[in-house]
């Protein structure tokens, strides 16, 4: 005899999606293992992680104090030089990884948990409440978010790197939730959607274990395209001076640089590993996001 | 067991929704315990809104659908529904779409076990699946524990069929269950339908087959641009077609001794007699019926 669904040891709701199939996931797993544009842009994006989350421990003096001589040039020292006024670029550095992956993090994903809500709700209920929802991302859409962003960041008074990232997520999220939205219009149409909800399952039900898992692999490019993104926002912001006050970050060390003429005293190593860094991360985020696209989608892959 | 009475289903169209499609028109039947149904009609013709509406899928713009005596077209409340849907369950067209690709295809049976079985042990709950599977005449090693793509049509037909069984359900709504079958496995799923009936269940078989309406039905409903153009007993009807629709109808099927040629020739050299018809003024919504005999309904002219 074999398995009954809802027996112990058979694949009941709760553990459904980890028995998608061994062979699904391996299949996954053999091309991602496979694509060298997955394999680049991931583990530069970890290797910088990982530099952001343990450099740090590393450097016993705070990123803004005022430790060594001024203007040196990278030395065994002080890895990435000094600046003009004598502070460590290699501890300014990791500390600005650090909290340029926190603003990342939270900004991309307040952006991704608000787009695909509003992008799911308007998909899968459609008539008014899509003609609302619909209405109101297109309004947060077509705001010019960078100008809405300035003036709000200099009127406010508290310039934390939390604020920033709030203020970058409910800004970033119109296009998710429309390309959610119209992923969800097609799924919502599905004979299974219909089934499960004779089934008696409540709509969120429905949503998070009929809709959502079948558009897994968009969902998580979605969210690296709007990490990436909350990223170039914040630096955007930090480069004019609208950055956290009395903190650090790769588009602070920017403003820094440029401010006091790092450019024009030949102070390469002012400016480049702050530009490098922010390049380096968000570029091969999108490599990674195009490799994961090439998994995912079996019209893309190679092999 | 089942009445609608003057059911209508309007659709708004078009750019901010000025224009209006008229998907069901004032449509008036009913189905009785141990009664099949046919609603027969070609595409466009309202047949699998009428069984949507039935279903609750569907929002009815106006008019009255009742089930054993409650209005069942506006039901409010999650939990009314969930109710409705222990005594009325449906069966769709694509039994390919209606499973959740990345799930296993058992995952029916679980979804109604965890919404309206929750307490059941799982010996009991085993027995059920295995008494519904035998009623399907599945064997269950051959379609537990497996992913739809690994199935047939006709198995994954049959399985949606034991999973509607698995609730004491009054109503099936089988939505042109036959037709993406293979031709041999189509007698088996019509012959379970019969023994279905057999025990009772009313069942609104929607299908565009005139054949299969005849093979399997009491009554036959022919629809017509949303509004019936025909209803009465299946024998009647095919025997003594009225409307001209249905008589053109008729006169499409092939058959099997005898040419095109034939059938026109012998169609000419005596024509059926006129039947009057109700008529309705321009810009009346309404469908009225006329008995010409007993039972036996025939509905306006829309050519």
């Amino acid at each position: 005899m074999s398995n009954i669904p809802g027996a112990p040891g058979a694949a009941d709701g709760a553990s459904a999606p980890e028995a998608v199939g061994e062979r699904k996931v391996s299949e996954t797993l053999h091309f991602a293992r496979r694509n060298p544009k997955l394999l680049i842009g991931s583990s530069i994006v970890l290797i910088l992680l990982l530099t952001g989350l343990i450099g740090p421990l590393f450097v016993d003096h705070g990123p803004n104090e005022y430790v060594g001589p001024q203007s040196q040039p990278p030395s065994s020292e002080y890895w990435f030089g000094t600046t003009t006024f004598g502070q460590d670029i290699w501890a300014q550095f990791v500390h600005g990884l650090r909290s340029t992956f926190f603003t990342g993090a939270l900004g991309g994903g307040i952006a991704f948990v608000v787009g695909t809500t509003i992008g799911f709700v308007a998909g899968y209920k459609g008539g008014i409440v899509d003609e609302i929802l619909n209405m109101l991302t297109n309004v947060v859409l077509v705001l010019p978010g960078m100008v809405v962003l300035i003036v709000a960041v200099a009127y406010l008074d508290v310039r934390g790197l939390l604020v920033q990232a709030l203020f970058i997520g409910l800004t970033s999220w119109p296009w998710a939730a429309r390309a959610v939205r119209s992923q969800a219009l097609s799924l919502a149409t599905r004979d299974y959607v219909d089934l499960a909800r004779l089934s008696g399952r409540r709509t969120w039900r429905i949503i998070t274990s009929e809709v959502a898992p079948n558009m897994s692999s968009y969902l998580v490019m979605s969210f690296i395209l709007l990490f990436g993104g909350a990223i170039l926002i914040a630096a955007g912001l930090d480069f004019i001076g609208l950055g956290p006050a009395g903190g650090v970050s790769l588009g602070l060390m920017l403003e820094n640089a440029v401010g006091w003429s790092a450019l024009q005293l030949g102070m390469w190593w002012w400016f480049i590993p702050p530009g490098t860094g922010i390049t380096v991360l968000v570029g091969s985020m999108y490599i990674l996001n195009v490799g994961l696209d090439e998994v995912f989608n079996p019209k893309l892959r190679e092999l | 067991m089942l009445e609608l009475s003057h059911v209508h289903k309007v659709y708004r169209v078009g750019a901010f929704g000025g224009a209006r499609l008229r998907a069901v028109r004032d449509v008036s039947l009913t189905v009785e315990p141990g009664e099949v149904v046919s609603l027969i009609g070609e595409s466009g013709s309202g047949k699998s809104t009428i069984g949507k509406m039935v279903l609750g899928l569907t929002k009815v713009s106006s008019g009255q659908i009742r089930f054993e005596g409650d209005d069942v077209s506006h039901i409010r409340g999650f939990s009314a529904k969930k109710e409705y849907y222990r005594r009325v369950q449906g069966v769709f067209q694509d039994p390919f779409s209606s499973f959740n690709p990345i799930f296993k295809a058992d995952r029916v049976f679980t979804m109604i076990r965890s919404s309206y079985f929750p307490e059941m042990s799982d010996a009991d709950w085993k027995d059920k699946i295995l008494a519904a599977l035998a009623t399907v005449r599945l064997d269950p090693d051959n379609v537990l524990d497996k992913y739809p793509h690994q199935l047939s049509g006709g198995q994954l037909q049959r399985l949606l069929i034991a999973r509607a069984l698995l609730l004491d359900i009054r109503l099936l709504v089988a939505d042109e269950i036959i037709s993406m079958l293979d031709a041999s496995t189509r007698i088996d799923v019509l012959n379970l339908l019969g023994d279905l009936k057999e025990r009772g269940l009313g069942i609104l078989f929607v299908t565009h087959d005139l054949s299969l309406g005849n093979y399997v039905s009491d009554k036959s409903v022919i629809l017509r641009k949303g509004a019936i153009a025909e209803m009465g007993p299946t024998r009647r009807v095919f025997e003594n077609p009225l409307h001209p629709y249905s008589r053109h109808l008729l006169s499409c099927v092939p058959q099997l001794h005898r040419t095109w040629a034939e059938v026109d020739a012998e169609l000419a050299a005596n024509p059926p007699e006129d039947y009057l018809l109700p008529t309705v003024e321009e810009g009346d919504d309404s469908a009225p019926l006329t008995e010409a005999e007993e039972g036996h309904f025939v509905g306006i002219d829309q050519s």
